[in-house]
C-alpha cells in the first residue's frame, strides 16, 4: 500500500515531465523553430546523406566479409591464428569506436607524410595515399570495427551448427572447402541473421562519428556547415534524427521481410 | 619539437609528462559511466515496472520514449540533449527570475548518458520481470504478500539471472559511450587524449595508451560481472 502511493507518485511525475517536455517541443516546433536554411543546404544535406549510406552499407559489407575467416579461424584454425582472431576481436570491442577512428585518422594520417619524409619516392608514387580523404579512414576504421563485432557472432553461428550435418557431408566425401560453402556457411548465414539487423543498425548509429575526423556525412553537413555558418543549432539536429529513426526503421523492416522470405525448418 | 621526451618518457607523471592527464581523464570516465549507468538503471527499473503494470498511457509513453532513443544514433541524443538540455534550463531559469548558470559539463554528461542508458535498461528489465515464471508470482501473491514485498523478495531476485548478460553488455556500452562525450568538448579520457596526441603528435603513443585503458576497463568489468552473475545464479541448473 505505501508502494502503491510510491508507484503512483513517481508515475505522476514521470507523466508530468514527459507531457511537458512534449509540449514545449510541439511549442518550439510550431512558434520558434526556423527551417529556411533548409532551401540553402538541400544540396549538401543530399550528399552527406548519400555518404553516409555508403560508409555504412558499404563498412557492413566489407566487414561482413572479413568477419567471416576472424569467426571460422576461433571455431576450426590452428590455435595461434584462433587466439589472434580472438584478440583482435577483444580489443576491438573493448575499446570505443570514436578512439578506433582518431587511432586511424590521426595515426595512419600521420604516418604516411613521415615515411615521405624518409623515402622521397613514396611521395611520388604514393601521392594518393597522403592525400587521402577523411572518408577513407573513416571507412577502414568502421570496417574493421564491425568486423570485430560480427567475427564474434560468426563464430558463435560456425559453432551453432550442429555437429551431425557436418560430419554428414563429410561421409558423403565432400572436400572440407565443399562442407564450408555448400553446408556449414550457409547454415551459418542462416543463424546469424537475426541478430544481424540489430548489428548492422547499430553499424548506423555509429556512422555520424565520422563527423568528428572531418567527413562531411550527414551529421558533418549538420555540424561543421549548417550550424558553423548560420548558429542555427537545434533544427538541424533535429532534421538528423528524424532521418536516422527513419533509416533505422526501414532496415528493421527490411530485415524482418528477408528474415521471412528465407525458409528456415524449426 | 626539441627537448620534447620520448615514448615511455611522455607517459611520466608531472609537468613533463601526460601520464597524470590520461588517468585524471580516465578516472573522469569511469566516474561518469558508473553515475550514468545507475541513473540508467533507475529509469530503466521505472519505465520496465510501468511497461508492464502502467496504465495504457504510461505504457505509450515508455514505448515512445524506449523507441526513439533506441532509433536514433547515440552521439546525436548527446548532442540535442547536451546542447538543448543546459539551453532550456537556463531560459527556464531566466524567465523565472533566476541568473543563469554555467552548467557543469560533468552534471550533463552523466544525465544525457543516463537518459540514453535509461531506455536500453527498460528493455533488458522488462524482458527480464517477463522471463520470471508466472507460478512465483501467483504463489507470492497467494501467499497475501504486498505488491512491495513481490518485489524485493521475488522480482528482484528472480529476475537478475535474466538480467545480468544484458546489463553486463549495457556497462561495457557505457563505458565506451562516455567516449562521445568528447565531441560536445568535456575532458574525459578521449579528449584529453586526443589533446594529448595533438600537443605531442604522437598519436599512436597516446591512442593506444588510452585504449589500453578503455580494454583493461572492460576485461575487469567482464570478469566483474561473470562473477555477479555467477552468484545471482546460485541454486539454478548450470548453463551447458
Amino acid at each position: 500500500m505505501n508502494f502503491d502511493l510510491l508507484k503512483m507518485l513517481i508515475k505522476g511525475i514521470v507523466v508530468l515531465i514527459l507531457v511537458g517536455i512534449l509540449a514545449g517541443l510541439i511549442y518550439w516546433l510550431l512558434t520558434v523553430s526556423q527551417w529556411s536554411w533548409m532551401s540553402v543546404y538541400y544540396t549538401l544535406l543530399i550528399k552527406g546523406l548519400w555518404l553516409t549510406l555508403l560508409l555504412w552499407i558499404f563498412s557492413c559489407i566489407l566487414g561482413m566479409i572479413f568477419a567471416i575467416p576472424i569467426g571460422l579461424v576461433q571455431v576450426t584454425g590452428p590455435s595461434w591464428l584462433a587466439a589472434l582472431a580472438k584478440g583482435y576481436c577483444t580489443v576491438i570491442r573493448g575499446t570505443p569506436l570514436l578512439l578506433q577512428l582518431w587511432l586511424i585518422y590521426y595515426g595512419l594520417g600521420s604516418l604516411f607524410p613521415k615515411i615521405a619524409m624518409v623515402f622521397p619516392d613514396f611521395r611520388t608514387d604514393f601521392m594518393w595515399l597522403i592525400r587521402l580523404d577523411a572518408f577513407w579512414y573513416a571507412l577502414l576504421a568502421f570496417t574493421l570495427s564491425f568486423a570485430g563485432y560480427e567475427g564474434e557472432i560468426m563464430r558463435g553461428a560456425f559453432l551453432g551448427v550442429p555437429r551431425g550435418e557436418l560430419e554428414a557431408a563429410r561421409a558423403i566425401g565432400m572436400s572440407p572447402w565443399k562442407v564450408l560453402t555448400r553446408v556449414w556457411f550457409p547454415r551459418a548465414v542462416r543463424l546469424v541473421l537475426p541478430t544481424l539487423a540489430g548489428e548492422v543498425v547499430l553499424q548506423l548509429k555509429s556512422t555520424p562519428l565520422a563527423m568528428t575526423v572531418t567527413v562531411m556525412d550527414l551529421a558533418g553537413v549538420v555540424r561543421n556547415r549548417i550550424t558553423q555558418d548560420t548558429y542555427i543549432v537545434y533544427e538541424p539536429l533535429m532534421l538528423l534524427a528524424v532521418i536516422y529513426m527513419c533509416l533505422t526503421f526501414l532496415t528493421v523492416w527490411a530485415f524482418s521481410y528477408i528474415e521471412k522470405k528465407v525458409p528456415q525448418k524449426r | 619539437m626539441a627537448g620534447q621526451p620520448g615514448f615511455p618518457e611522455i607517459l611520466a607523471f608531472g609537468p613533463t609528462g601526460y601520464g597524470d592527464e590520461l588517468l585524471f581523464g580516465a578516472a573522469v570516465s569511469v566516474a561518469i559511466a558508473i553515475l550514468a549507468y545507475t541513473l540508467g538503471l533507475l529509469i530503466g527499473l521505472i519505465g520496465a515496472m510501468s511497461k508492464l503494470y502502467g496504465s495504457p498511457l504510461t505504457r505509450a509513453i515508455m514505448q515512445g520514449y524506449t523507441t526513439l532513443v533506441r532509433a536514433v544514433p547515440e552521439l546525436i541524443l548527446i548532442l540535442i540533449l547536451y546542447y538543448a538540455g543546459t539551453a532550456t534550463l537556463n531560459r527556464l531559469l531566466e524567465s523565472s527570475g533566476f541568473a543563469a548558470i554555467a552548467i557543469n559539463g560533468f552534471a550533463a554528461a552523466v544525465l544525457v548518458l543516463g537518459f540514453v542508458q535509461g531506455a536500453y535498461s527498460t528493455e533488458v528489465l522488462r524482458a527480464a520481470i517477463q522471463a520470471i515464471p508466472v507460478g512465483q508470482m501467483e504463489a507470492a501473491r497467494a501467499y497475501g504478500m504486498s505488491p512491495w514485498l513481490i518485489f524485493r523478495r521475488i522480482t528482484v531476485p528472480s529476475m537478475l539471472p535474466y538480467a545480468i548478460p544484458g546489463l553486463a553488455n549495457l556497462w561495457l556500452i557505457v563505458t565506451k559511450d562516455t567516449a562521445l562525450i568528447a565531441v560536445v568538448g568535456y575532458t574525459e579520457l578521449a579528449l584529453a587524449t586526443r589533446q594529448a596526441a595533438g600537443n605531442t603528435k604522437m598519436y599512436f603513443t597516446f591512442f593506444m595508451s588510452a585504449g589500453l585503458i578503455y580494454l583493461i576497463i572492460t576485461l575487469v568489468s567482464q570478469k566483474g560481472f561473470a562473477l555477479l552473475e555467477k552468484r545471482v545464479r546460485r541454486g539454478q541448473r548450470k548453463l551447458t
